[in-house]
């Protein structure tokens, strides 16, 4: 009851006090025209607001509004001296109103303490070592804050003192906590379980992990699914027609029956045209559908996967192709140097060669030689460098060229190399146009990637597909260990957006292809592919910026679980579209030939707006593979 | 220029009805609503200030229903 506003209690409690007058009315079954003077007090208790909306309604040209309808509705019913109907009808309209917002206000409220991630302060030391509660966006990059047990992380920041064990579960999903330690990064939105922190910021509060989650969260569902554009021209339409052909019904029958017989009987057919009235109303279908994509993006978002809209959810559930980036995406990311094979030099003067040629690039193959050097190159030694895209860097180190890359550099550049088919990846050497060796660097398969491929077959994915910038044999490789089947291997990062777009034209139109990558120089793949899944990039503002899903930690389980939600609640979506508008249509026809009365006709109404609201819900969870 | 501003309305209809009303309205070149968050997404057009327009939406809002809500 607590959780009600004042809005929804004093609504119940005129429910609740009408109903029991009705109940007792029905009960003492009084007179004419004291039964008239007795329902009308139940009747306006429950339904004045609604009248003075209608009203309003009125006077405002808004002729179709709901208000309207049920007002013309009972007091069309009143006339026709059915006084309890009237009353049932009011009550039961506003025992909707009253269900469908008290359980939209509350699953608002679950999903929105899901994603409770926003930090309200942020702990700094005042000048006597005491703390002060500051407000985080007022800090800058370089702050010390501390975070105690309880608290959460309100900045992006290293650890610079202490160790704790904390919780990601509302940035991931992973509900086990995670210790950390001294030097370790720390993301906003983790929660400290225990132990005292203190923490050196590394961004600005805006900038931060879980600013930036929030505003991706806040900022969904301005693009609109099919469904949901459906709905909002269906109840365009629905609510004139049914109207119109009340009046029909109420004035064409009789006219007929008048020139025919020469008699009619004005009042069956008008009572048969105000149950019309009375299921005129969208809100069943109207509601269900937002909420149905509102509980299966929170239900994503709690398991770790953020949707940007519902339209992306819509689409994912049409995907019948998935296109993986390899590294760092079906494979770890992190690469190691497994073999260094100099000619004529040392092993540990090629790598130093190499390590100055690298010194600038931020490439996870680069990382790896620069971290298996050990040192920090010496960037006095290094000269004019040029960058070239998928093959490797050039540079003049001690004023000698230096060419590191891979075997299509050393076509380009012309220098005979040695060619050996082990896994991983060849990162050649040569030294003004001399070949000095290669060095054999790989990278691991990502836990459950075999296990995710096989489960998207199973949720009906026809072809994986996997594209990568490393020769043949590393990506066959990989792509056999994955249980991936098609492989597009050397590609330069411009030629994955012609192949994304070659799958594309060659698909059928309902059928809708998603890509997996890292957003680290795929962003505009992701950008590309009808649904882009960012994967273990959290911390990338490419992947968050250019994708339409993220995948807040590395586990692979969780794109054929994100496709369940997706799946699911299209499913739910459609039962409920289905549902109500055949009862209603069902209702329509019963009441145009007399089957049904009144009473039946809002108990309809009002049912089919509850399971809808109901069955929408049940979008928040997914069953997991295991079950 | 595109701006967010928090709505109060309670039918999905409504909610609706506003985002047509807001789409067709006079400065603004798209609008969004929201109803599970209660938002409203609003791209004026270029040269336009929000200023004159919302307060004229806000209007025609409450004539969609007397309870609707745009918190400007």
């Amino acid at each position: 009851m607590k959780e009600m506003s004042t809005k929804q209690r004093s609504a119940l409690i005129r429910i609740a006090v009408s109903s029991a007058l009705l109940l007792f009315l029905l009960i003492l079954s009084p007179r004419e025209q004291l039964g008239f003077l007795l329902f009308m007090i139940p009747y306006l208790i429950v339904g004045y607001d609604i009248l003075v909306d209608a009203f309003y309604g009125v006077l405002n040209r808004q002729p179709f509004d709901e208000c309207f309808l049920m007002s013309i509705a009972t007091i069309g019913a009143i006339i026709l001296g059915e006084y309890s109907e009237a009353v049932a009808v009011m009550l039961f309209y506003q025992l909707g109103e009253f269900f469908q917002s008290y359980a939209v206000g509350k699953s608002r409220k679950n999903i929105q303490e899901l994603m409770d991630i926003r930090p309200d302060y942020a702990n700094i030391e005042g000048e006597s070592g005491e703390l002060i509660q500051a407000s985080p966006d007022e800090l800058e990059p370089g702050t010390i804050i501390v975070i105690k047990p309880g608290e959460k992380v309100p900045i992006d920041g290293v650890i610079i003192e202490g160790s704790a064990s904390i919780n990601t579960c509302a940035l991931t999903g992973e509900s086990l906590p995670r210790d950390v330690f001294e030097g370790d990064e720390l993301k906003s939105g983790s929660v400290n379980i225990s132990g005292l922190l203190k923490l050196k910021t590394t961004k600005l509060f805006e900038e931060s992990t879980a600013s930036k989650i929030l505003d991706l969260v806040e900022n969904a569902g301005i693009k609109k699914s099919k469904q949901e554009k459906f709905i909002s021209k269906f109840a365009r339409i629905y609510t004139p027609f049914v109207c119109y052909s009340a009046l029909a019904l109420a004035i064409v029958p009789p006219l007929v029956s008048c020139f025919i017989y020469g008699n009619y009987d004005m009042s069956t057919w008008v009572y048969r045209a105000l149950t019309f009235l009375v299921i005129s109303c969208p809100c069943a279908l109207v509601i269900s559908v937002p909420l149905s994509f509102f509980a299966a993006i929170g239900g994503a978002g709690k398991a770790g996967i953020l949707v940007k809209g519902s339209s992306y959810l819509e689409t994912l559930s049409q995907v019948s192709e998935i296109v993986f980036d390899k590294t760092g995406t079906v494979t770890k990311g992190v690469f190691e140097l497994k073999k260094i094979v100099p000619l004529e030099i040392s092993e540990s003067e090629l790598l130093e060669l190499a390590a100055h040629v690298e010194a600038f690039s931020d490439h996870p193959i680069s990382r790896s030689i620069i971290k298996a050097y050990g040192k920090t190159p010496d960037e006095s030694r290094i000269g004019e460098l040029e960058n070239i895209p998928g093959k490797g860097i050039v540079a003049k180190i001690d004023s000698e060229i230096v060419a590191v890359g891979n075997s299509a550099l050393m076509d380009a550049l012309g220098i005979e190399h040695e060619d050996v088919s082990e896994h991983g990846t060849l990162v050649h050497t040569a030294k003004n146009g001399k070949y000095l060796g290669y060095m054999l660097i790989s990278d691991e398969l990502r836990p459950n990637m075999k296990a995710a491929v096989s489960e998207l077959k199973t949720l009906g994915i026809k072809r994986t597909h996997m594209l990568t910038g490393d020769l043949k044999s590393a990506a066959l490789e990989v792509a056999e260990k994955a249980g991936i089947s098609e492989v597009k291997f050397e590609l330069l990062p411009q030629d994955k957006v012609l192949e994304i777009e070659k799958l594309m034209e060659s698909k059928g139109k309902k059928e809708k292809i998603a890509y997996v990558g890292d957003g680290i120089n795929d962003a505009p793949v992701l950008r590309r592919a009808d649904v882009g899944i960012a994967m273990g990039g959290l911390g990338s503002d490419a992947a968050i910026e250019s994708a339409d899903i993220v995948i807040m930690d590395d586990d692979p389980m969780k794109i054929p679980l994100a496709l369940r939600f997706s799946k699911k609640c299209i499913r739910i979506i459609y039962e409920n579209i289905y549902f109500s508008i055949g009862i209603k249509f069902s209702f329509l026809i019963l009441a145009a030939f007399g089957f049904t009365n009144m009473w039946y006709a809002i108990f309809a109404d009002v049912g089919v707006m509850v399971i809808a609201v109901l069955n929408s819900l049940r979008a928040l969870n997914v069953k997991s593979a295991k079950d | 220029m595109k701006k967010v501003y928090k709505i109060d309305v309670d039918c999905a209809n409504c909610a609706n009805k506003l985002e047509d009303t807001a789409k067709k309205f006079e400065g603004i070149e798209d609008a969004a609503v929201n109803f599970m968050t209660q938002k409203i997404h609003i791209e004026f057009k270029d040269q336009v200030s929000p200023d004159d327009v919302m307060p004229e939406l806000r209007k025609a809002c409450k004539k969609i229903h007397r309870g609707c809500e745009i918190y400007i």
